[in-house]
């Protein structure tokens, strides 16, 4: 029994009047943990209560204190009926376990309720008392530190990465349990909100055993989820990856701050022997086993299949094969970190960040679907099959890594998509190598061999160079010599999942790119929809990668870094939508243009088509060029063998490698022609290319990415916007063809964007920092379709010089007779990027994992299903800051809004949404504030004249 | 396909001035948006008249979601609704209570009850001022009517502190309470070319020299303390005083004295002025006028009338003689202070409390 946990609930404000007759409140408070609870005196007759009450103390298990919430329930005491709630707090007192993070929580928390929304405020003390348990077989594994950031924490070495973890748990969701029919909407809500702080609790504390057991104290890139399976259940699953983190001392802290974690001496990636093991028993359930044809390449699979998607192709034909040295030394290199590297079972990093060195060689995106068909959770305690779908999703993304030549993944993610009794399980990563003495336990004895690699790939462009070997290339790729060492090979397109390489030469800046797609899909039932949707996605990952090609040609740009595709399911069809952040590598070489080919070239008026075309075609080129300020050194003659062709056929693939022999590889190349021609052969193609072309310019003075940098902007200012924009259409008619659907769905897209740009226009120059991590899915009360689409919090860092805050000199009240309460409100910052223009993180608070219902039976009254909704973000934006702050701190990082579920039915006058929001809790300090700190990036702090950073 | 939800929510409250103009003023969304678009804001951004309404809309739950805490705006700086950077929770306060000078100028005077909030439909009518935000701004004053009601000291100080307002609206605000209070007659057809600024400028005076907290601050010093406890001490005139204003009648029933007075203004004016005639002929007119004022002042009827009086016994006269704003200046200080040199006249100190503010309001009332 090793913790005592202290609450003290010192006063309330703001509270709703409760008695109409006094217009006044008789307020108490009930305090729980696990199964004891103490109460208050009531507080009669006041909206300001002041209940001072005693140190409430509850002697736990640390067991319970990673598991269980402290719940904090506000009361308005009635003599002749039942008392009537008022709200509720729940506080997750996690932070507190570990020494590293708060010491105590302490302030204002807006009091929620999931009917009314927020109804005043109460201010909580609370502390824990750990006692050390040296108990080697116990549950707890209190001292974990858990970070959603994915690179390593600014504040932190890291002194060794071990690898992936994961874990999931089940259970029965309340609303659909059998006693949901006789309780309120309320305790039904609560009673959800309570076992999803349980469950995810749970996860934390499992996966922190996990860490324990290989040895590492903390998880970085946690990554958590729900699956609302509906009368299924619910799943709670996680990933990570362990870490041993040495906290810096203040002295040598500028080093954290830039992107150059340099450390790579002590840097020691170990390897993991095998996953933990705290998974009970299993049982089997209904495992739908369908042959199903991939109609691209037509190899018969004994599943619903996942498919590979290799993205660093195109079809221009291999220029020459005179290696130099290299072919000898790769295979070198890949045995070292082969031995490394596989033994673990999943040598994969949720890491988007690294630090220099660490990446070798990139091979690209890697990424894996799954259809399954739901079935009831018959026993919550035994959640194999879920464990065994994901297993199956990670083993394929194991080979195709090694397909590529790879042996480990970074950037790695996991995300599904249900529909009622249809889910799609997808994970994508980033095929990668990884130096061999960062994976070496003890890694002192860097003796000469490894010297060799360094030599063989500069940091900066080493990363482009394949890491597969170019005779037996595992699709078609056209290889050139780097263009920055010349002496390894570089492909001509490189996608990725992870983040632009801090080490990377980048010209000119980079830009979002986005590609859309719908595809309509019969309804139907079970296995035949679960066929169906199988059926779709080769074709909807295929028109993806072409999309997102072709802009990438448009904007003349030759890589994507933070690549994420989303594919969400609904009731008659299919959304995809790819975000990725284009920038040009001068490692790599230029892009090549885009030609329009027709099919039936005699006609003369259609010759006079294609020519318009290909010229607006080449004049896009030409202004995107200027716009991004793309202008590579021309000095490509005597690179490569033989100049490259304009156009060249491809062949059709066939994977050789012998580790995915079973596996599908989609030759992504458009067919027989190279992906660089677009044939305009009927209408669809023609409305392809318009559609690609009406992709609306952003406005003078904004930028927009998705990875934690902007390429070629780095004078960010500390005035940091984040917002979150949710928008839902309904389509009328279902009976568009994918053509009209797509068009729609561009144009929704497009409209959003410019809705932001106008919103955000007194900010310019500014750029947009895309969050999308799911920005898709599908609210379908039948007969209507209903996709919400959601581009998340972008966090806008504003280039333009704002004047921060005077923080803690906000206006006072000088009134103070009328309002007892009059400390003005820290800020408390947002974002979803892991770090602060401007600013330095001193300190990590603890991970913030909040989930909230929110549901109103007046619908109308609350202004619709937009007020109700706008109010529900401003409420859990508010929670969220109050806990921030309640741990002291002053900003929230890596902040990202996983779920938000929004259901109606606006017959009844009812709503009901659910939110999801996680981060990490920090305390930053501006820069400006620090004594005897040298200044860091070169470029970090914007100059006086407030420009923005296009000169 | 139509949008049925679209919301933007920033972590600090986004907010535009101008939306938030056109939502105090009660237009309607499609109004806001119309003047947007003529506005031309969209040239600027190349906007789409879609994207303007969606915007509109964002903003305009954003200020019905803040309406609630700008009722009490103390509440404003310490909930953890909106996260307002200070200057613009200033702003938002500033502006949800600044009202149009048609509109308060309607209702000045008037008791705040249901009976007038009714009627506001037809001061929408006339004011142009449409009646949303009719109903904010009467709200407005009635809500801080409520609170400075129940409040000791002094009244603009409490407006200030509790509504948080800069000190020019707050003595805006006392002046409304002040003349809600003592329900002066404002809207008789003489009066209507009185600006609010006029009266809100006599109501300071009024409130500075004529209730009980003046007592404190100019006559008898009494310690802050006691007269900090006084209720209502701003908002009622001095009982006292009233009273005691009858014993200046002696100036117009006294024959003597009222002689006397005459011939030491008119030796003092003589020549320094174009209207010296007319002034002589009707100084025993204007005299008592101005002494009748102030010994009716007891009867709450007559508080009521006071400006009318003030415009029916001394300023119509005077503008019918012609006078300029230099005459009427001149007229009254040496009015004034001739009183001093009266042998019989005793009330020094009671006559320049009073002279001090009529002097002031018939200036400021005297014009065009």
């Amino acid at each position: 029994m090793p913790g005592k946990l202290k609450a003290k609930i010192v006063a309330g404000r703001h509270l709703p009047v409760m008695d109409r007759a006094s217009d006044l409140t008789d307020a108490f408070v009930e305090v729980k943990f696990g199964n004891t609870t103490f109460k208050t005196d009531v507080f009669p007759k006041s909206l300001n209560p002041q209940w001072n009450s005693e140190w409430f103390k509850f002697e736990v298990d640390d067991e319970d204190l990673q598991d269980e919430p402290l719940q904090i329930t506000v009361l308005d005491h009635d003599t002749y009926s039942a008392n009537d709630a008022i709200g509720k707090v729940y506080i997750d007192i996690d932070p507190l376990l570990c020494s590293e993070a708060a010491t105590r929580i302490c302030g204002w928390f807006p009091i929620y309720d999931t009917i009314h929304g927020i109804r005043g405020e109460i201010n909580v003390l609370v502390k824990v008392d750990l006692f050390n348990d040296l108990n080697s077989f116990r549950q707890s594994s209190c001292g974990v530190k858990f970070f959603c950031t994915t690179s390593i924490p600014r504040c932190y070495r890291a002194a060794l990465v071990h690898g992936f973890v994961e874990e999931l748990v089940v259970n029965e969701d309340p609303e659909y349990q059998w006693i949901d029919r006789i309780r309120t909407p309320r305790a039904s809500n609560e009673a959800r909100q309570r076992l999803i702080s349980l469950m995810s609790g749970e996860l934390q504390r499992k996966i922190g055993l996990k860490v324990l057991e290989m040895g590492g104290n903390a998880v970085v890139g946690y990554l958590q989820c729900f699956d609302l399976e509906g009368e299924s259940g619910l799943v709670v699953r996680a990933i990570g990856t362990a870490c041993t983190l040495d906290k810096l001392t203040p002295g040598t802290a500028p080093n954290t701050n830039t992107h150059s974690n340099t450390a790579p001496a002590s840097n020691v990636f170990r390897p993991v022997p095998g996953l933990g093991s705290c998974r009970a028993t299993w049982a089997m359930f209904k495992q739908p086993v369908l042959d199903i044809s991939f109609p691209l390449i037509g190899v018969l699979n004994n599943q619903f299949r996942h498919f590979l998607f290799l993205s660093v192709l195109s079809g221009m034909g291999s220029g020459g094969s005179a290696g130099k040295e290299a072919g000898p030394l790769k295979t070198l290199l890949r045995q070292h970190t082969q031995s490394a590297l596989e033994q673990r079972e999943f040598p994969f990093f949720t890491l988007t960040c690294f630090p220099p060195g660490f990446l070798v060689h990139v091979g690209g995106v890697v990424s894996a679907r799954s259809v399954k068909l739901l079935d009831r959770i018959h026993n919550p305690d035994e959640p194999e099959t879920r464990d065994a779908w994901w297993e199956e999703i990670r083993q394929e993304i194991k080979s195709h890594a090694k397909a590529l030549g790879c042996h480990a993944v970074v950037g790695y993610s996991e995300s599904t998509s249900i529909c009622e009794e249809v889910c799609i399980l997808s994970a994508s990563g980033t095929a990668a190598m990884l130096n061999p003495r960062f994976m070496r336990e003890g890694c002192l004895d860097a003796g000469g061999s490894d010297h060799r690699f360094e030599d063989a790939s500069p940091p900066s462009c080493g990363f482009c160079h394949i890491p597969y070997d170019e005779f037996n290339m595992p699709f078609p790729a056209q290889l050139t010599y780097c263009y920055r060492c010349r002496r390894q090979k570089v492909p001509d397109v490189l996608f990725t999942t992870i983040d632009l390489p801090a080490e990377a030469a980048v010209t000119g800046k980079g830009c979002l790119i986005q590609a859309r797609l719908c595809r309509t899909k019969k309804k139907a039932q079970g296995e035949v929809n679960a066929t169906a949707i199988s059926n779709l996605l080769p074709f909807m990952e295929y028109e993806l990668h072409t999309q997102l090609m072709n802009k990438l040609k448009l904007r003349s740009m030759n890589a994507l870094f933070g690549l994420r595709i989303q594919i969400s399911v609904g009731e008659n069809m299919l959304l995809g939508l790819a975000s990725a952040t284009g920038v040009y590598l001068s490692a790599l070489p230029a892009p090549g243009g885009i030609q329009v080919a027709g099919k039936t070239p005699s006609d003369l008026n259609y010759d006079q088509h294609i020519a318009t075309m290909q010229k607006r075609i080449n004049d896009t080129i030409t202004k995107n060029k200027e716009l991004y300020n793309i202008h590579p050194p021309e000095s490509t003659e005597e690179l490569v063998g033989s100049p490259i062709p304009d156009r060249q056929r491809s062949r059709l693939f066939r994977s050789t490698s012998e580790s995915s022999d079973e596996l599908l590889e989609l030759d992504l190349s458009h067919g027989k022609k190279d992906a660089f021609v677009l044939e305009i052969d009927d209408t669809d193609a023609v409305e392809d290319i318009q559609s690609l072309l009406t992709d609306a310019p952003m406005p003078a003075g904004f930028y927009s990415c998705n990875t934690e940098v902007m390429p070629g902007i780095y004078n960010w200012t500390s005035g940091l916007q984040m917002f979150t924009s949710v928008r839902v259409y309904r389509l009328s008619n279902a009976n568009l063809t994918n053509q009209g659907l797509n068009k729609i769905f561009t144009e929704l897209c497009e409209n959003l964007l410019k809705s932001l740009y106008f919103k955000l226009r007194s900010m310019i120059p500014c750029c947009l920092f895309w969050n999308v991590p799911r920005s898709l899915s599908f609210v379908s009360p039948p007969p209507c379709l209903h996709p919400v689409l959601r581009p998340p919090h972008r966090s806008v860092s504003s280039a333009e010089r704002c004047s921060p805050l005077p923080e803690g000199r906000s206006r006072s009240l000088r009134s103070t007779r009328s309002m007892p309460c009059g400390a003005p409100v820290a800020v408390v910052k947002m974002t979803p990027l892991s770090f602060l223009p401007g600013t330095r993180i001193v300190k990590y608070l603890g991970i913030i994992n909040m989930f909230f219902i929110r549901e109103t039976t007046s619908l109308r009254e609350e202004g619709g299903v937009s007020g109700f909704l706008h109010c529900f973000i401003a409420e859990v934006f508010a929670m969220v800051r109050a806990h921030v702050a309640a741990l002291g701190g002053n900003a929230v990082v890596s902040y990202s809004m996983k779920e938000c579920v929004f259901m109606e039915n606006p017959n009844k006058n009812q709503a009901q949404c659910l939110i999801n929001v996680s981060g990490d809790a920090v305390i930053f300090v501006r820069e400006s504030e620090q004594e005897a700190t040298p200044p860091l990036m070169s470029s970090g702090q914007i100059s006086s004249t407030g420009a923005d950073g296009t000169t | 396909m139509s949008v049925e939800l679209d919301v933007f929510v920033g972590n600090t409250t986004i907010m535009d001035e101008e939306v938030y103009q056109f939502w105090l003023d009660g237009y309607t969304v499609n109004d806001a948006v119309k003047v947007r678009m003529e506005g031309g804001v969209l040239e600027e951004c190349e906007a789409s008249a879609e994207v303007l309404h969606s915007d509109t809309m964002d903003q305009y739950r954003t200020f019905q979601m803040c309406e609630r805490l700008l009722h009490s705006p103390a509440k404003l700086a310490n909930q953890l609704l909106f996260q307002i950077p200070p200057h613009r929770q200033a702003m938002l306060i500033e502006r949800y209570y600044a009202f149009d000078g048609v509109f308060v100028r309607e209702v000045l005077g008037k008791k705040l009850s249901k009976g007038t909030k009714k009627d506001l439909d037809d001061v929408s009518a006339k004011t142009g001022v449409t009646l949303k935000s009719c109903r904010r701004q009467f709200d407005n004053f009635k809500r801080v009517f409520k609170v400075v009601e129940e409040l000791k000291g002094p009244l603009v100080e409490n407006i200030r502190q509790h509504f948080l307002l800069s000190d020019q609206l707050a003595r805006n605000y006392a002046a409304i309470v002040f003349f809600a209070n003592n329900r002066f007659e404002t809207g008789k057809k003489k009066l209507h070319y009185l600006t609010f600024q006029d009266f809100a400028f006599c109501a300071g005076q009024l409130i500075s020299y004529w209730t009980v907290g003046a007592v404190g601050d100019n006559l008898s010093p009494q310690s802050p303390d006691v007269y900090n406890m006084v209720e209502d001490m701003d908002v009622d005139l001095e009982k006292q005083f009233l009273q005691d204003l009858k014993e200046l009648k002696i100036l117009i029933t006294d024959k003597d004295l009222l002689d006397q007075h005459k011939s030491l203004v008119c030796t003092a004016l003589r020549g320094k002025t174009k209207v010296f005639n007319e002034m002589e002929t009707n100084f025993k007119n204007l005299s008592r006028g101005l002494v009748n004022i102030a010994v009716k002042l007891t009867n709450t009827k007559d508080v009521r009338d006071f400006f009318i009086d003030l415009v029916e016994k001394f300023i119509e006269p005077c503008r019918s003689d012609k006078w300029t704003a230099g005459d009427m200046r001149l007229f009254l200080t040496h009015y004034t202070n001739s009183a001093h040199i009266l042998d019989t006249f005793k009330h020094q100190v009671l006559w320049d409390r009073y002279m001090g503010v009529i002097k002031s309001c018939i200036l400021k009332m005297y014009h065009d």
